[in-house]
């Protein structure tokens, strides 16, 4: 198992060198000298010429990647264009906010959808199934920025139950910070609760007409046995990967819900620094989000390996 | 305990537990600051914090009249070359140490040679500073500048802690050290700022709140949610679609002030290969544009009657401002008789503009009343740091962009209409505009400099190398526990005398 998972964070090398590379590229691509945004309004002469020359904007791009890449293999990601905050520390403290909204909004999306998922399986065509279905395909319909502002309006604003935006860390208010979070972690949550539910849904049907499931129900065991521990655990399979693979979309989510709730995490830092063209921050996150990409995959298969014993032989 | 009374017992906690300390006031940004160094900030919005943060030499009423803050008095020589001020006596720090001429020394010189300072062009005319005694300061000038006082009224005039700034180097952005009535306590970027009272402040009976906490909204929708729902006291620039709202709303008001600023269409007139478009080298295609748009109609239209209409580069409200030529009515049949003598049947024009609901609304209609006249626009919305590369390359026939406005009336005209301007990206360039615009520089005089910017004003409503459109207000709205707030036309929150029921 260790040899298994010394090999694939090999792999990731190589895999973390190319992406780096396709993002510097890519950004030098986009439109808008990031100079100009830093010089502001009034766009002195003498500042730009200074800044270009502080940011190695004037050499060619393949050198820039290398002083990049050089300043982060010695761990040093570089400081925002914008703030002169060091990216690193910039990274280390928004990615908590994202993970805690990422966890509560899979808390949120295992506890809907997977239940929900099983429930419409076992009784398929019935009014449960019908409902389950129509939920799953509202909450994929449903766009996040208008659930956002329409439970705002009703949850905040009309009802004053929860604070309409911001956030608190959990160490400092753990319940303010809960009150913030329930929210953008519900709105983030509902599209992967339909996502899981449909897939828990056809793997559960798949597995429900089996013969081994057949064969349980003839020994004479209990319905809830069959379901939860014959049929579920194989079902769970494909569902498992599906969902470490959907943390990555939470990410994406992420981004959006965080601007509409105004989380200071890690989808509004690359947001803000897309527009602003503080490309060492949008690097820096870059990197960071692709090596939580490849940790997601690994325990992904790791935790394929625990589930399946076939697997387990197969090493 | 069923679920039902669980989650009753929850919510009513959360109610409860919602409301901050009336000492605090939570003030609503619609952007995040970028550095908190006076010297190397560059944003509107940053402006809005260092106004509570830091104290600045001179300060303006609202009818922009200079007035004392930490300079009691100030002259002139006679040659117009050496500003002499005199300073405030009772100034500490926030690190304890004290205010005097040596500090302003200090400040200036770090504006004028920090690599990372953006108060350069602010300063330019300063050639040295001294200090003629331990509470007054001398400024020497190369050549007249009037507009220096208007400069030290902003950030170029604000004073950090040398001690500080020499401690901190570039770091001070995290942990900015200033004389204001507020101190800084922390910031968590795109999150908020806290601030809170300085009790050492000279003036610090007139300010009532123990803490000020900024936080950066940038959704407008939200951002008012959030003041309706208690989380905060008051916001800045309200959208002019929420007027209503917040005028509907018992416990909210609202106060505005008409801002220094424009926004209009930039034209490229001289700015490389695409200027060679009728639009950009035939002034009459251009004033054929500028008569077929109905300035009223567009302000009830896109900003709900509550901005002002434009046609100059200062605002009505300005004493700037050229009343004998007020904005002109739509004349269609006047804007096809242009292009006809223009030899023109009719025209397409590509207009950038920021690539924002309500701008695009703008060009939208502007579109549509041109279109009357013959004048096709094809409206390229453009990201906004894009637009700005293209703007200064002279990849754009027009461009809808605007200016934020400064106090003195050169700020809003000369880097845009001289030669070697550095904002001049329609490279428009007039012997006479320029020496009128260098003129009005060099004299202290209210009347003449006003006479020279009424002639500039005349030769560009005719040449038309920006077609100005209109003048954002600055709309604040606020429960109305908030008292005493005043609007002043720079945009800032400046707290003296406010206070909360």
């Amino acid at each position: 198992m260790l040899l298994f998972i010394l090999r694939r964070i090999l792999i990731a090398i190589p895999t973390l060198i190319l992406v780096s590379m396709f993002v510097f590229t890519l950004q030098k691509l986009l439109p808008g000298d990031p100079i100009l945004v830093m010089a502001g309004e009034d766009r002195d002469p003498e500042v730009i010429a200074l800044l270009r020359e502080r940011y190695r904007m004037n050499e060619p791009i393949v050198m820039q990647y290398f002083y990049w890449a050089a300043d982060v293999l010695r761990g040093d990601l570089g400081v925002s264009l914008r703030t002169n905050e060091p990216v690193l520390s910039l990274i280390a403290s928004k990615l908590p906010v994202t993970i805690q909204l990422a966890l509560m909004s899979m808390l949120f999306a295992i506890l809907i959808g997977i239940p929900a998922g099983i429930l419409s399986a076992v009784r398929k065509g019935t009014w449960v199934d019908w409902l389950a279905n129509l939920i799953a395909l509202s909450g994929l319909s449903v766009p996040n920025f208008w659930l956002g502002i329409m439970l705002i309006l009703l949850v905040s604003v009309n009802l004053g139950w929860l604070p309409a935006s911001g956030y608190e860390s959990p160490f400092v208010d753990p319940w303010k910070s809960l009150t913030t979070m329930i929210m953008p972690a519900f709105v983030l949550g509902t599209a992967l609760a339909a996502t899981l539910m449909r897939h828990t849904r056809s793997a559960m049907l798949g597995v429900l007409q089996a013969d081994y499931v057949r064969t349980a129900r003839a020994k004479g065991l209990r319905g809830r046995v069959v379901i939860l521990k014959h049929a579920f655990r194989n079902a769970v399979l494909p569902v498992v990967t599906l969902t470490a693979l959907l943390f990555g979309e939470l990410l994406a989510g992420a981004v959006l819900t965080e601007q509409i709730f105004t989380i200071p995490g890690f989808g509004k830092l690359i947001v803000d620094a897309v527009f602003n063209r503080d490309y060492a921050v949008v690097q820096g996150v870059v990197l960071c989000t692709a090596v939580g990409f490849i940790l997601m995959n690994l325990i992904a298969d790791v935790l394929y390996v625990i589930l399946n014993p076939r697997l387990r032989t197969a090493q | 305990m069923t679920l039902r009374k669980l989650t009753t017992a929850l919510l009513a906690s959360v109610a409860m537990t919602s409301g901050a300390f009336a000492a605090d006031l939570r003030i609503g940004l619609q952007e995040d600051p970028d550095a908190l160094d006076t010297d190397q900030a560059r944003t509107f919005v940053g402006r809005i914090v260092f106004e509570s943060l830091c104290d600045k030499l001179v300060n303006i009423t609202p009818e922009l009249d200079f007035v004392p803050e930490l300079a009691t008095s100030w002259g002139w020589s006679d040659d117009g070359l050496t500003l002499t001020m005199q300073l405030r006596e009772d100034v500490v720090f926030h690190d304890g140490t004290a205010f005097d001429a040596a500090a302003v020394v200090a400040n200036i010189e770090r504006s004028k040679t920090l690599d990372e300072s953006r108060r350069k062009s602010e300063l330019a005319s300063v050639e040295s500073v001294e200090a003629t005694g331990t509470y007054e300061v001398a400024f020497k000038l190369a050549s007249p500048d009037a507009t220096l006082i208007a400069q030290l009224s902003d950030r170029a005039g604000m004073m950090l802690s040398p001690t500080a700034a020499a401690e901190k180097g570039l770091e001070l952005s995290n942990d900015p050290v200033c004389s204001g009535p507020y101190k800084f306590v922390e910031r968590i970027q795109q999150d908020r700022i806290v601030l809170e009272k300085f009790a050492d402040h000279y003036d610090a009976d007139s300010y009532s709140f123990e803490r000020l906490i900024f936080l950066p909204i940038p959704d407008t929708t939200v951002r008012l949610a959030n003041l309706r729902s208690g989380d905060l006291d008051m916001l800045e620039r309200l959208a002019p679609s929420d007027v209503a709202a917040v005028e509907a709303d018992d416990s909210l008001s609202f106060t505005s002030a008409t801002s220094l600023g424009y926004q209009g269409i930039t034209v490229n007139v001289n700015n490389g290969a695409r200027s060679e478009t009728p639009f950009g080298q035939d002034a009459r295609v251009r004033r054929a544009l500028s008569l077929a748009i109905d300035r009223e109609v567009i302000n009830q239209v896109v900003f709900e009657g509550v901005y002002a209409a434009g046609n100059q580069p200062f605002p009505p409200t300005s004493p700037w401002y050229d009343a004998t030529n007020p904005v002109e009515a739509r004349d269609v049949d006047a804007a096809r008789a242009l292009l006809e003598e223009a030899g023109l049947d009719g025209i397409s024009i590509e207009i950038q503009a920021p690539n924002n609901p309500v701008q695009l609304q703008l060009m939208q209609v502007i579109q549509a009343m041109t279109a009357e006249a013959g004048i096709e626009i094809s409206i390229k919305a453009t990201e906004f740091a894009t637009m700005l590369s293209e703007q200064t390359a002279g990849n754009y026939e027009g461009s809808q962009v605007g200016w934020s406005g400064r106090t003195d009336p050169d700020g809003n005209i000369h880097s845009f209409m001289t030669c070697e301007g550095g904002l001049n990206d329609s490279k428009y360039c007039s012997e006479e505009v320029e020496n009128l615009l260098n003129e009005a520089r060099l004299s202290t005089d209210a009347a003449e400099r006003k006479a020279s910017y009424d002639a500039a004003n005349a030769i560009l409503r005719e040449e038309l190398p920006i077609i100005y459109l209109y003048h954002q207000t600055w709309l604040w709205a606020m429960t109305d526990r908030v008292q005493g707030f005043t609007a002043y036309p720079d945009g800032m929150i400046r707290l003296s005398g406010v206070t909360m029921e």
